[in-house]
């Protein structure tokens, strides 16, 4: 009697210390399977001569090879360079400077922040309808200033193949620079106020103060802002499709469109999948330093 | 995270003040206006949007654009309108943001209160799969939705959301359950309570905000998404990002301008409608995936 209570008590326990990691391992299943099972297969994919479907003949570096002189991956890596160094620059300039002025006691903060912040509820492809039609010189701003008057003003950048991509550049901070502005912000709230006061008894200027107390109290934010912009540049896909479809021609190519049209509409497989790992490639060596920081700061 | 509301201490001067709301104006301005323009030229009949000034209110005001956009528009082969695209992506979003979220929560409750040997290292798995490309898993998922036999279908897009919101929703529900006392879980225990009545009793209750967070932040991302959408979604069973850039990216016929913008904004008011009613939890879900804190 006594013993069988022992045992029951004893499964009990035991299946409350793996109770757990029995709750974790589907997750753990899925994770493995669906992300790192899926990363191993499209990088042994990029080695072979898949085509309008996986097939598993060995080819080498050969589409890496390939990859580096088709002139549309070369654009689209220019572009997004390009694309990725003027978003998240204008994005922090943007967003800091919002942040900055919003923290200055400002009547009407509880209307404004939520304005600065809208867009990043929105869809790309809303974002990219809205501004494809904005910029269209036939009924957009352009004509806009004609029929005001000002008949010399064009602004036909969307058309133009040397200047699309800096449409591009301004939907998408139109989408995001809130959203910087919203992690600055919670950034300025956390610095103690007692320090700025000891400063400007000791005589410091305002622009001192942001330069040599604020801005460095910021690096977090700062970091976390490059993180996750930079995190998105790469990524982007929808809003490029819905805003110029890649064009005139293909000027406004970013990597992401490249991956998509060389995989599913032209049927160079393999292509396709080594653009895909050269993409993750990149985010990967921003992600992992960043995660592996903070993972280890938190012990 | 939250926002809080003490202000710095600086103070300017009344110059400064001035070019302070002048900029912060301009920019409200910069933020409203390509939405506020859409809504207005949504209401007009198309010849005032081709021949007039954008800016301009409807000469003419006119709902003829939403019905045609919602009910008769084209879309593909089909004149559907958008509406069954959106009940396609309610149908989608709903399973996919409950079921990421329930393991989400479970997962996260492991990993702060039930930590073993490792668990650090599943948890950093999981956080990189939030941020990889998703071109890179878009040609196997293909294979395996193709092999379960669900291409093409909503059941196949649930699936493809639900394994890649799991990710954030483990993220947000560990951080949030990280800051809630261990020593209450140790004596729950101590007075013999198991796993699941822990969590079911002491940890639920306490979990609404990042609930929240939790559901308004996979239902904003899953209802935008339009890469998942446009690669394993076809004809009748895309979700609504892409049945509405079918609307606007269609070559053939004339340009409806007007159908457009109303069906853009049809496909932005869900998301929109849950950033304005709770956009404090909003907010909440951007840092919580951003700064770690």
């Amino acid at each position: 009697m006594a013993a069988s209570t022992d045992t029951g008590v004893d499964l009990r326990t035991r299946l409350q210390t793996w109770l757990p990691k029995l709750v974790l391992s589907p997750s753990l299943a899925i994770m493995l399977v669906f992300v790192y099972g899926f990363i191993a297969f499209t990088i042994y994919l990029s080695f072979t001569d898949s085509r309008m479907l996986p097939s598993f003949g060995w080819v080498g570096w050969d589409n890496y090879d390939r990859l580096f002189r088709i002139r549309e991956w070369n654009t689209a890596i220019t572009n997004l360079a390009v694309f990725a160094t003027l978003y998240i620059g204008i994005s922090t300039l943007i967003g800091l400077s919002l942040a900055i002025f919003l923290d200055q006691k400002i009547r009407g903060e509880g209307v404004l922040r939520p304005i600065f912040l809208y867009p990043m509820a929105l869809s790309f492809i809303v974002t990219g309808t809205a501004w494809k039609w904005f910029l269209d010189p036939a009924i957009g701003l352009e004509n806009t200033m004609h029929l005001w008057g000002w008949e010399s003003f064009t602004f036909n950048w969307i058309k133009d193949r040397e200047m699309a991509i800096y449409t591009v550049v301004i939907a998408a901070v139109w989408q995001s620079s809130g959203f910087v502005m919203a992690m600055f912000l919670a950034g300025l709230r956390g610095i103690d106020n007692e320090i700025l006061k000891a400063a400007q008894i000791d005589g410091a200027s305002n622009w001192n103060l942001y330069r040599r107390i604020i801005l460095p109290q910021l690096r977090p934010a700062f970091l976390s802002a490059f993180v996750i912009l930079s995190h998105l540049a790469i990524k982007s896909y929808d809003l490029v499709i819905a805003l110029t479809g890649g064009g005139p021609g293909n000027a406004t190519a970013l990597p992401a469109t490249f991956m998509y049209s060389y995989t599913f509409t032209r049927n160079q497989m393999g292509i396709g999948a080594a653009s895909a790992v050269i993409m993750l490639m990149t985010i990967a060596a921003i992600m992992v330093p960043y995660l592996y920081a903070e993972l280890k700061e938190k012990k | 995270m939250a926002v809080a509301s003490a202000d710095t201490a600086i103070r300017t001067s009344r110059i400064t003040r001035a070019f302070i709301y002048l900029f912060l104006l301009l920019f409200a301005l910069f933020y409203l206006l390509p939405f506020g323009i859409m809504l207005v030229n949504s209401l007009k009949p198309l010849s005032e949007i081709t021949g007039g000034n954008m800016i301009a209110l409807p000469q003419d005001w006119t709902i003829a654009p939403w019905l045609s956009a919602w009910s008769t528009a084209q879309i593909g082969v089909e004149p559907t309108g958008l509406r069954p695209y959106f009940i396609n992506s309610l149908v989608m979003a709903v399973p996919a943001v409950v079921l990421s979220t329930v393991v989400g929560a479970l997962n996260g409750y492991v990993l702060t209160k039930w930590q073993f040997r490792g668990s650090t290292i599943i948890f950093g798995l999981l956080l990189f799969s939030c941020f990889i490309p998703f071109q890179i898993v878009l040609i196997p998922m293909a294979r395996i939705l193709g092999l379960l036999d669900i291409a093409g279908t909503t059941p196949g897009l649930i699936l493809v959301h639900f394994v890649y919101g799991i990710g954030f929703t483990t993220l947000y529900f560990r951080n949030y359950y990280a800051a809630f006392p261990t020593e209450l879980v140790r004596a729950a225990q101590i007075d013999g309570a198991g796993f699941f009545q822990i969590f079911w009793r002491i940890m639920l209750p306490s979990s609404g905000p990042i609930i929240a967070v939790s559901f308004i932040w996979q239902f904003t991302n899953i209802w935008n998404d339009f890469l998942f959408g446009a690669s394993f979604a076809s004809g009748g069973s895309a979700p609504m990002t892409v049945a509405l850039n079918n609307l606007v990216n269609s070559s053939t016929g004339v340009r409806e301008y007007n159908v457009h913008f109303a069906g853009a904004i049809m496909a932005a008011a869900p998301t929109l409608l849950v950033y304005i009613v709770a956009g404090r939890y909003f907010v909440r879900g951007l840092m919580a995936g951003s700064v770690k804190g």
